[in-house]
């Protein structure tokens, strides 16, 4: 057995999962418009490769993808272009991004998917490739291109293959129905990945809320016959952070600033496991994803499978969307989502869930009362900071003491958010630093760049002007080298030169007057 | 905020059975000061005053105060040190969270150093007089004088002021020493513990502050003990049971706001006003250390924090 360790902190707010009948799992019906965010991950967005009014069929690319830390974005399913335009996404700020839309025509048509179940004779490179070519970005919710993921560099050797199966946060299902529903392509998934990483070890973590994905993994891995590890361990949020479930199953801890390869290990969601198999053995890209529809303003709160680009508003209204007054639409969890304030904005790689609540359900926050340092926090926090302290300096935007107290190894969970009890909205001061240091980066680094291309102007002016003087020098050696080897002096030949001159301009001032 | 002025009912319960309701009157009338205070000074700083009252902390400032007061204390001596509470403890600095100073141990300060007489008249437990009745503690706040002998020497006292006893003689020659830390002080001291534990369990802080200043309290009092002789600094049941330890460890140094920051630096600042408390008691002019040693280890709580920051996720060596 493996020994499971502690992380610090953490909180155990009600779970709330069986509102959306984990382990039952429908296709959403195909919306008469999808629209394709070109960013549906971490990164550089892509860039269309169809045009206005183009026929696309289901599977097909229609943007590629720019630069390594960036993936395709592929059609869902058959129909039309009809707008490449900026349109509201799912974001915190509701801002808007480029975005393709198309009218789907109801046929499903898809191109032909070419894919192979002898992905063990092919080396990881191709492997890499085909899974980018997929557009496949983590499915946990950050939408870190896996591709680059999976190329840790030659560096690191990796050990164990990790599948985070936690999903730690309240009312979200979509892992664990996945786990449910499609546990033999999870391991065969999970092995491609290890194949292509050369780890070790496959190891799979499940919080111990989610018995029956845990029973459906255990038979999935009788099946395959293959070496890997299923290991649950208590519930506690957020656990399923990736540096987290990485001490609690390890018992080591990512280093600071670092990634999970520098220890050996590589740890992707189900979700991205479950793609991969798709991607590399059925031919098929990312094109729909597994979305818990859940809150008690639904009337039928449940997983399905939907389209990416399907709009929010489409989906609530698939699942009975009841609104209340104040009715607020969350995208991912209570815990770290955000509440969506245009719902004609569709769900992407990272929507895993979509959350109605009443009011009575998730009040709304109380106004913030003065922090009075009880600590509360910092007893929540896994990280092991000091919120209070971050607080502080953050109202205060004092960036040397907020990189001291160690703002950047913040994952904004909220756990210290959730405990306080003068109800500060934490989390909301630790983004809005962080984006200040962002910027205020950016701006030394353009102030360091200006700087040097200063100083390499100085300092080509200097040179080209200490050229002129060397050049002045050369030509003024040679001439009193010439003036030597003529035998004159050249100072008083000038001298002589000039009486000449002041002479003849005597003779003619003379004439002048008398004019 | 709740939870602490309930965890105080004990303590105020006991003080009230052994001196009287001397200590009652002080907290209600401090109350009802300590709450028009900061209504005015919230309203007049343009906060809402309703929410800075519904908190509850002024009142947990001026009950902590006024436990700490001698029964019997005049009107006007409560009122000041209300008042330096709340205004220059508090308010001054910005209101609650912003404070660097415990307001409780300011507003004693003030008194003790400025109305030394008023501050050491501490009342004598039942048994050695008799105990006044609420209509005459009413009276005598207005009009001080309607009690007689309302004063007496403390058990922390007599330790001071003994110079030719053994430390046992002196123990049994003054009846009101009783058998550990002086009658009435001693079931107090429990009183508070009682309450303290209780808010340890809610949650309310936590155990790290508390136990290093009783730790470092009865150690300091077993290397000064020397077996007892007339020199001695007491046992160290009589220092954990005798004055406010008790009421110090879990309901003053406890104040998060004052205090250092993370459980590291709760375990120094309570262990160093341990050290504190024993040796102003023991060497100092004042035999009420606790006041005096928060408010020096409030001025070093920045310090401990800058030191004892937490061992950061993914900061600790790999072979730890």
């Amino acid at each position: 057995m493996r020994t499971i360790h502690d992380i610090h902190g953490g909180i155990h707010p009600p779970e709330r999962k069986e509102l959306s009948q984990p382990g039952k799992l429908s296709d959403a019906p195909i919306p008469s418009q999808l629209i394709l965010p070109l960013r549906q991950h971490l990164g550089v967005p892509a860039e269309p490769c169809v045009g206005l009014g183009d026929t696309v069929l289901g599977g097909q690319q229609i943007a590629e993808a720019q630069g390594p830390m960036s993936v395709p974005v592929h059609a869902p399913t058959s129909g039309t272009v009809v707008a490449i335009e900026s349109r509201a996404i799912a974001h915190a700020s509701g801002l808007e991004d480029r975005c393709i839309v198309f009218e789907t025509d109801g046929q499903d048509r898809w191109i032909a998917c070419e894919g192979t179940t002898d992905w063990r004779a092919l080396d990881p490179a191709t492997l890499v490739a085909r899974v980018r070519d997929a557009g496949i970005a983590g499915m946990g919710g950050a939408g870190f291109p896996t591709a680059v993921k999976l190329n840790p560099g030659p560096t690191r050797k990796i050990d164990t293959l990790l599948i985070n199966g936690t999903e730690c946060e309240p009312y979200i299902t979509a892992d664990d129905t996945l786990m449910q529903c499609h546990a033999d392509e999870l391991i065969e998934g999970a092995q491609i990945l290890s194949h292509i990483v050369s780890a070790d070890a496959i190891l799979i973590g499940i919080e111990d809320n989610k018995p029956d994905a845990i029973a459906r993994v255990a038979a999935a891995i009788d099946r395959s016959g293959a070496d890997i590890e299923l290991a649950t361990f208590p519930t506690k949020y957020p656990s399923g952070g990736e540096k987290q479930i990485i001490e609690i199953l390890t018992g080591q801890q990512v280093p600071s600033g670092g990634i999970p390869a520098d220890i050996g290990l590589v740890c992707v969601n189900p979700g991205t496991a479950v793609a991969t198999k798709r991607a590399i053995v059925d031919g098929k890209p990312l094109t729909h994803r597994i979305v818990t529809l859940t809150g008690e303003s639904l009337t039928a709160p449940q997983n399905v499978t939907a389209c990416l680009g399907t709009p929010i508003a489409w989906l609530m209204a698939h699942a009975g969307l009841a609104a209340a007054p104040q009715q607020r639409i969350i995208h991912g969890g209570p815990m770290m989502g955000f509440a969506v304030s245009n719902l004609d904005a569709p769900i992407t790689k990272i929507t895993n869930c979509l959350l109605a609540p009443t009011l009575a359900e998730l009040p709304l926050p109380e106004p913030a009362k003065p922090c009075i340092r009880c600590g509360h926090c910092a007893e929540a926090c896994p990280a092991s900071l000091l919120p209070q302290q971050l607080y502080w300096y953050a109202r205060a935007k004092d960036q040397e003491q907020l990189a001291e107290h160690r703002l950047a190894d913040c994952i904004e969970c909220g756990a210290c958010a959730y405990v306080c009890p003068s109800q500060i909205p934490l989390v909301q001061y630790y983004r809005a630093a962080k984006g200040q240091i962002r910027d205020s980066e950016q701006e030394k680094r353009r102030s360091d760049n200006s700087r040097e291309r200063f100083e390499a102007r100085q300092a080509r002016l200097e040179a080209e002007a200490a050229a002129r003087e060397a050049k002045r020098a050369a030509r003024k050696a040679a001439a009193a080298d010439k003036a030597a080897e003529d035998g004159i002096d050249p100072i008083k030949a000038a001298i002589e030169r000039a009486k000449a001159r002041k002479a003849e301009q005597g003779h003619d001032s003379e004439k002048e007057p008398a004019e | 905020m709740r939870d602490v002025l309930l965890a105080t009912i004990p303590g105020v319960l006991v003080l009230t059975a052994y001196f009287g309701p001397g200590t009652l009157v002080n907290i209600v009338f401090g109350g009802l000061i300590a709450v028009a205070c900061e209504y005015a000074v919230t309203a007049w700083r343009g906060r809402d005053p309703k929410v800075a009252i519904s908190d509850l902390s002024v009142i947990v400032t001026s009950t902590l105060l006024c436990i700490a007061l001698p029964p019997y204390a005049p009107w006007w001596l409560i009122v000041i040190g209300v008042l330096t509470s709340v205004l220059l403890g508090k308010q001054v600095f910005g209101g609650l969270g912003y404070n660097p100073f415990n307001p409780a141990m300011v507003g004693y300060v003030v008194l003790l150093i400025s109305f030394p007489v008023q501050m050491s008249a501490w009342a004598p437990p039942r048994g050695l007089a008799e105990i006044p009745g609420l209509g005459d503690t009413l009276r005598h706040l207005f009009a001080p004088g309607t009690i007689d002998a309302v004063t007496a020497a403390t058990p922390l006292d007599l330790l001071r002021q003994n110079t030719g006893l053994l430390f046992d003689d002196l123990m049994r020659s003054k009846p009101e020493l009783g058998s550990w830390g002086g009658i009435g002080w001693l079931q107090t001291n429990i009183a508070f513990l009682i309450g303290g534990v209780w808010l340890l369990y809610r949650k309310i802080f936590t155990w790290h502050a508390p136990l290093a200043m009783l730790a470092a309290l009865s150690l300091c009092a077993l290397m000064g003990y020397d077996g007892g002789s007339s020199e001695s600094g007491g046992s160290a049941l009589f220092h954990l049971f005798s004055g406010a330890t008790m009421f110090a460890a879990f309901f003053i140094i406890t104040d998060p706001v004052s205090s250092a920051v993370s459980n590291h630096g709760r375990l120094i600042f309570g262990a160093l006003i341990g050290v504190l408390v024993y040796l102003i008691r023991v060497l100092g002019n004042y035999p009420d250390a606790v006041a005096f040693a928060v408010l020096i280890l409030n001025f070093c709580a920045p310090f401990i924090d800058h030191y004892t920051q937490p061992k950061v996720y993914g900061t600790r060596s790999k072979d730890a």
